[in-house]
């Protein structure tokens, strides 16, 4: 074990912590906002990576392919939030059924279940190899950075808007909400697609950064994007207490998840076993606030008792 | 102001559980009525809110608020019409913002949600202003979360929402019950002063038969989803709880114990 070859592999593992810390906003949107936990990203993850490469195999520009690659993931969040609200299914189950709807159409749109892109051929905005070695702006940390600031000034704007309030009130108390004149319904359709939205991207930058899109580059990608709202509320709530902060500190929180990740390979743990130590350690962490409140609350009525004793 | 017309709801129909909430419904406010609705368990008063609010759609019949037939809206498209509050407190408010931000989603009942910022710097002064009316200080605690309010503090605030954009129809279903006697009072005060200031037809339900005595214009007991007693005007005025109970004797024939009304 030797502690260079971990240092030699931060940058990466910051580059596609970054680059998850997008997915993970958009899941924080829907997890904590709307109060909804979306299974979509798992599919619409690979549905952004997959439309972004072959955009670009096409002979699309980068940008360009990026933004289809965003719509395609608004698309995915609007077909789980017409199951969820038009058709009356649960959310967790409309978002399974778009996942698996998308294994097919991320193969359709791949023609095959990988496609790589070449870094040499292709102008990428982020890459492996713009790590170590390039000038800083090319640098794929500091575009993710930029692009992630970029997104969280434009979710704090909209989130203080009439509309963004709205939102905000339909995840908090539905009742109230329709009280007030919101389209509840509406309000969730949208905020899923904004969700999938960048998940989309996120997935586009995550194909480019690889260097290709894979039919199972979203195995899990729920799982990671709540470790991430998790990780980035437990290490940063106390000190980011304003929103746009909060989004910036689940960004981090998805950077802390790789660091660790990259930390425990290097240990030498068994990489089949990743999925299983994050599935267990999200499991725990999601439990924290409930054991909080079953055994740690303070004991009211068993002092009154024992006074009465 | 507010018709409605033989409306009937079934809950569970053709079901061991069926059961008929409103049956032949009709009821009639005039504009600035302040009418008080008392009724045992099950007897359709908040059934009969939720009709007119539109949280489900009714069986069969008609509701009209202000000429506009509302039957076949749906709850966020009714809202402009009405103002709500509810039984429980927490029902009325979103926890999790602001007071402020509370009442600027109130504030924009029935308008468009655009792109604009959801509170305006003026309407800042404008809160703060009106919070003065519920003697809560809440006008210094303008962006604390309302998660943190007692629950007399978010009725009091709900009611404020509520009257925000001057309702056609304020709904208030028993929204003393979940609070202690002291805070009751408070807030029914609140209330009288709201209804007052801008003569607001308003749909009180209560299961206090003093409060439904001392407040508004009306009183009507419901029983079965109908209408059992509609007393209003002198008759109202000088009415008196024994009264109200042998009344109600006459009317259905049966005992009414105040027991069964304080519970419903």
């Amino acid at each position: 074990m030797n502690i260079m070859n971990l240092f030699s592999a931060m940058p990466g593992a910051l580059a596609q912590g970054l680059i998850w810390g997008i997915t993970a906003i958009g899941i924080y949107i829907t997890f904590r906002i709307l109060d909804i936990a979306d299974l979509t990203v798992d599919g619409s993850l690979c549905t952004g990576g997959a439309v972004c490469i072959m955009m670009m195999l096409s002979g699309h520009n980068v940008f360009v392919s990026m933004l289809v690659a965003t719509l395609a993931g608004m698309l995915t969040g609007l077909m789980t939030g017409i199951f969820h609200t038009f058709m009356g299914i649960p959310a967790i189950l409309s978002g399974i059924l778009t996942q698996l709807a998308l294994y097919s159409v991320n193969l359709k749109i791949m023609g095959k279940s990988n496609q790589a892109i070449n870094v040499d051929k292709y102008s990428l905005l982020v890459s492996l190899r713009y790590i170590k070695g390039v000038v800083f702006y090319k640098n794929s940390i500091f575009v993710v950075a930029v692009a992630i600031v970029l997104l969280v000034v434009i979710l704090y704007w909209f989130f203080g808007t009439e509309y963004g309030c709205a939102l905000r009130a339909t995840g908090c108390n539905g009742n109230m909400s329709r009280a007030q004149g919101i389209n509840t319904d509406f309000a969730k359709v949208v905020g899923l697609m904004i969700s999938n939205g960048l998940v989309g991207l996120s997935g586009a930058l995550l194909s480019q950064y690889q260097g290709f899109a894979d039919i199972n580059m979203g195995r899990g990608a729920i799982v990671i994007g709540l470790a991430a709202v998790i990780i980035g509320e437990a290490v940063f709530g106390k000190l980011f207490r304003n929103f746009g902060l909060k989004l910036i500190g689940v960004a981090f929180g998805s950077v802390v998840y790789y660091i660790v990740v990259q930390t425990v390979i290097w240990m030498g743990i068994d990489t089949d076993l990743l999925k299983l130590l994050s599935a267990l350690v999200v499991a725990v962490f999601l439990a924290i606030p409930y054991w909080k409140g079953k055994y740690f609350r303070k004991p009211v009525v068993k002092k009154e008792e024992r006074d009465n004793a | 102001m507010l018709e409605i017309r033989n409306v009937t709801k079934v809950f569970n129909p053709g079901t061991v559980n069926e059961k008929v909430a409103l049956n032949n419904f009709s009821l009639t406010l005039e504009d600035g009525d302040f009418v008080t609705v008392i009724g045992g368990n099950g007897a359709g008063k908040s059934t009969m809110m939720n009709a007119i609010a539109g949280v489900w759609a009714v069986d069969s019949g008609q509701i009209i608020i202000d000429g506009e037939d509302v039957t076949k809206l749906s709850e966020h498209k009714r809202a402009k019409f009405l103002g709500r509050v509810f039984q429980d407190p927490m029902t009325g408010t979103a926890a999790t913002m602001g007071i402020e931000e509370n009442l600027a989603l109130a504030k924009r009942r029935g308008r468009r949600r655009t792109l604009r910022p959801g509170i305006g710097k003026k309407e800042r002064e404008e809160y703060r202003e009106l919070l003065k009316i519920l003697g809560l200080g809440l006008e210094e605690r303008l962006t604390s979360k309302v998660g943190l309010l007692s629950g007399g503090q978010r009725q009091a605030l709900t009611l404020l929402m509520a009257a925000l954009q001057k309702p056609k129809l304020l709904l208030l279903d028993e929204h003393t019950a979940a609070l202690d006697p002291k805070t009751a009072a408070k807030v029914l005060e609140t209330t009288e002063y709201i209804v007052n200031k801008d003569k607001l037809t308003t749909l009180m339900i209560t299961h206090n038969m003093k409060d439904a005595i001392t407040h508004g214009n009306r009183l009507i007991m419901l029983k079965d989803g109908k209408v059992i007693l509609d007393i209003k005007g002198e008759e109202k005025k000088n009415l008196t709880v024994e009264e109200l109970l042998h009344k109600f004797g006459e009317a259905s024939g049966e005992e009414f114990t105040s027991d069964k009304a304080i519970l419903g």
